[in-house]
């Protein structure tokens, strides 16, 4: 989308190729090597803090992956044997069809809201920068603090659930978040309070940059609204939205903050995800090399996802 | 005609509305529960307080030692902000204007490691920060924070940087200036609002971060806001109207970051997702 910016101005300068004679050349070249150290001296800094904090351990993590390693002491070599167990692990298949399901609800909800929400804001004149406020609010408050307030809020004895049975609103009344039904899709739904205001204003910026002109000869043709969005809008903003679904869907295999908070991925793991189920595969049972071995599997799956997009990409969706 | 496109704005605008309530709602509920006492939230979770508990505040703040885990949570965010400020916008300079042989291959590992679930490394690099003495102390979790934020923020400052004019440069280099000199006399001074969106972006994501630090940081006085929040929910969670007061204090310096500076903080943030 904004690709124009990675390039930048074109270099005027280089192409100045007047002949240069040679002694300067050679001093030029050396100026240039000097140059290169400059800059590699600058690069290096934030490379050595990133190789150390993350590409090391991730190795490493592969390397524990095929080892049974407690997190202290040796890791002993057991080759495939962890990623074998994880076919056969009801827990991490649980959690893994969690994560499916958790993916199709931010494929469509929050894109629902966001896609309405931005259209109809590209359309008025009024209000438009109090609604853009608010509706990105939620998206910079801490995840503990949301998942507390909704925890509050939806609990049956007393929160909103009993306010709304003494107004005479029945059905809400169920411990939402204490369900094996629902627990999941519960706690979606609050992840999703704060994430599709930021999706909204994101897929704003794309349509203020669709000439309007697109609109009006539309409206010549008679199209109502739903035809504006339809052929003219989405086409429009393709690549932002595809982009979108790209990253929402690798961000949706992270989800751990709600999940923790809210349930700790229960009741009867029936809200358990990869990022809880590491978490405790590491953290309470010590079974660090298995752990491992269940990040390299959230990895596989992250890129599985990019691949696709960009396999889609070259298929012609330009992204 | 007119009639019917006020009716038209009006159907356009019920959406909108709805979904600000939506939005907004929740906060609300959180503002006025704060200023409740116990009973009252007890009989009426939703609507305003009769008696506004200002005191609700105060023993919050006490019960929490909000100043203390606060005072933490600011100390991670400013030390992080600028390591990945100086970090991050040297290796930006670098990248956009330098671009050195092999830029091209630094550029695609800070894309890729974008995509990294945090899974992937998170148990190695806490073992090797118990190993190194790291876990349980602010540094350890300002380097984490330092280099998980620092993609972003380079791709971020580059595209700001690759916007000025080369000539601006080119005529200092003449008089004989150091590259560090031009960075710091010249495209720091022209280029500050993309270090302030960028520094905003990373203070935010810095204030809010959970999983990390609940990870890394055991100790009680060590804990940021968010790890003590947590824990005083859990233990206080049946007195929601302190619990309320603490959450208000918690969001209230975002709240006021971000409404200050609004247009910076959604440009960062959109911006820096769609790179």
């Amino acid at each position: 989308m904004t690709t124009s910016i990675i390039h930048g101005p074109p270099d005027l300068v280089g192409d100045e190729s007047a002949p240069v004679p040679p002694r300067r050349q050679r001093g030029r070249f050396r100026g240039r090597a000097r140059a290169g150290i400059t800059a590699w001296l600058f690069l290096l800094p934030v490379l050595a803090v990133h190789l150390f904090t993350v590409a090391v351990p991730a190795v490493t993590g592969v390397y524990y992956s095929f080892t049974d390693w407690s997190g202290i002491g040796d890791a002993e070599w057991v080759g495939l044997e962890n990623y074998q167990r994880l076919l056969q692990d009801g827990d991490y298949l649980l959690a893994l069809g969690n994560n499916v399901k958790w993916l199709l609800f931010f494929w469509t909800v929050p894109f629902f809201l966001a896609i309405l929400a931005s259209f109809l804001l590209s359309q008025v004149r009024r209000g438009q920068t109090f609604y853009r406020l608010v509706y990105f609010v939620p998206y910079v408050l801490p995840s503990v603090v949301v998942a507390s307030l909704w925890k509050f809020m939806l609990n049956p004895d007393k929160g909103v659930p009993s306010f709304l049975s003494a107004l005479g609103i029945q059905g809400f009344d169920k411990a939402l978040l204490g369900q094996e039904s629902t627990a999941l899709w519960t706690i979606a739904f609050i992840d999703n309070w704060h994430y599709w205001g930021f999706l909204a204003t994101l897929l704003l910026v794309a349509m203020q940059s669709v000439p309007t002109e697109l609109y009006e000869a539309a409206r010549l043709d008679g199209a109502n609204l739903w035809h504006q969005l339809m052929n003219v809008t989405i086409p429009a903003i393709r690549p932002t939205l595809i982009f979108m679904f790209m990253m929402t869907g690798i961000w949706s295999f992270l989800v751990f903050d709600y999940v923790w908070v809210l349930t700790q991925g229960g009741p009867a793991g029936s809200s358990e995800v990869l990022g809880t189920l590491v978490y405790k595969t590491a953290f309470t049972q010590f079974d660090a090399g298995y752990a491992a071995a269940q990040g390299v599997s959230m990895a596989i799956f992250a890129s599985f996802l990019l691949a696709f997009f960009l396999l889609m990409r070259r298929r012609g969706w330009e992204i | 005609m007119k009639t019917r496109s006020r009716w038209a704005s009006m159907a356009k605008h019920v959406p909108l509305i709805l979904l600000a309530i939506f939005a907004t709602g929740p906060i609300a509920i959180l503002v006025t529960n704060s200023l409740k006492t116990r009973t009252e939230l007890g009989l009426e979770p939703v609507g305003l307080p009769e008696n506004p508990q200002f005191s609700n505040y105060v023993e919050a703040w006490v019960v929490s030692d909000f100043a203390l885990h606060a005072g933490n949570s600011a100390i991670l965010v400013f030390s992080t902000v600028i390591c990945v400020l100086v970090l991050a916008g040297l290796a930006a300079y670098s990248l956009a204007r330098l671009a050195p042989p092999g830029s091209g291959a630094v550029l695609f590992y800070l894309l890729l490691v974008t995509a990294f679930p945090i899974w992937l490394y998170l148990v190695p690099l806490f073992f090797t920060w118990r190993n190194l003495g790291l876990i349980n102390t602010s540094f350890g979790l300002v380097v984490i924070y330092t280099a998980i934020n620092s993609p972003l923020a380079i791709f971020l400052l580059r595209s700001y940087l690759v916007r000025i004019p080369k000539e601006i440069e080119e005529a200092a280099f003449v008089d004989g200036a150091s590259k560090m000199q031009v960075l710091l006399r010249i495209i720091l001074p022209i280029s500050w609002t993309g270090f302030l969106t960028v520094g905003l972006v990373v203070a935010v994501a810095v204030w809010g971060e959970f999983q990390i630090a609940f990870v890394m940081l055991q100790d009680e006085d060590k804990l940021p806001i968010t790890t003590s929040f947590y824990r005083f929910a859990e233990s206080f969670g049946q007195d929601w109207s302190k619990t309320s007061a603490v959450a208000v204090l918690a969001i209230l310096p975002i709240i006021i970051l971000f409404v200050v500076f609004q247009r910076r903080f959604t440009e960062g943030l959109t911006q820096g997702s769609v790179k």
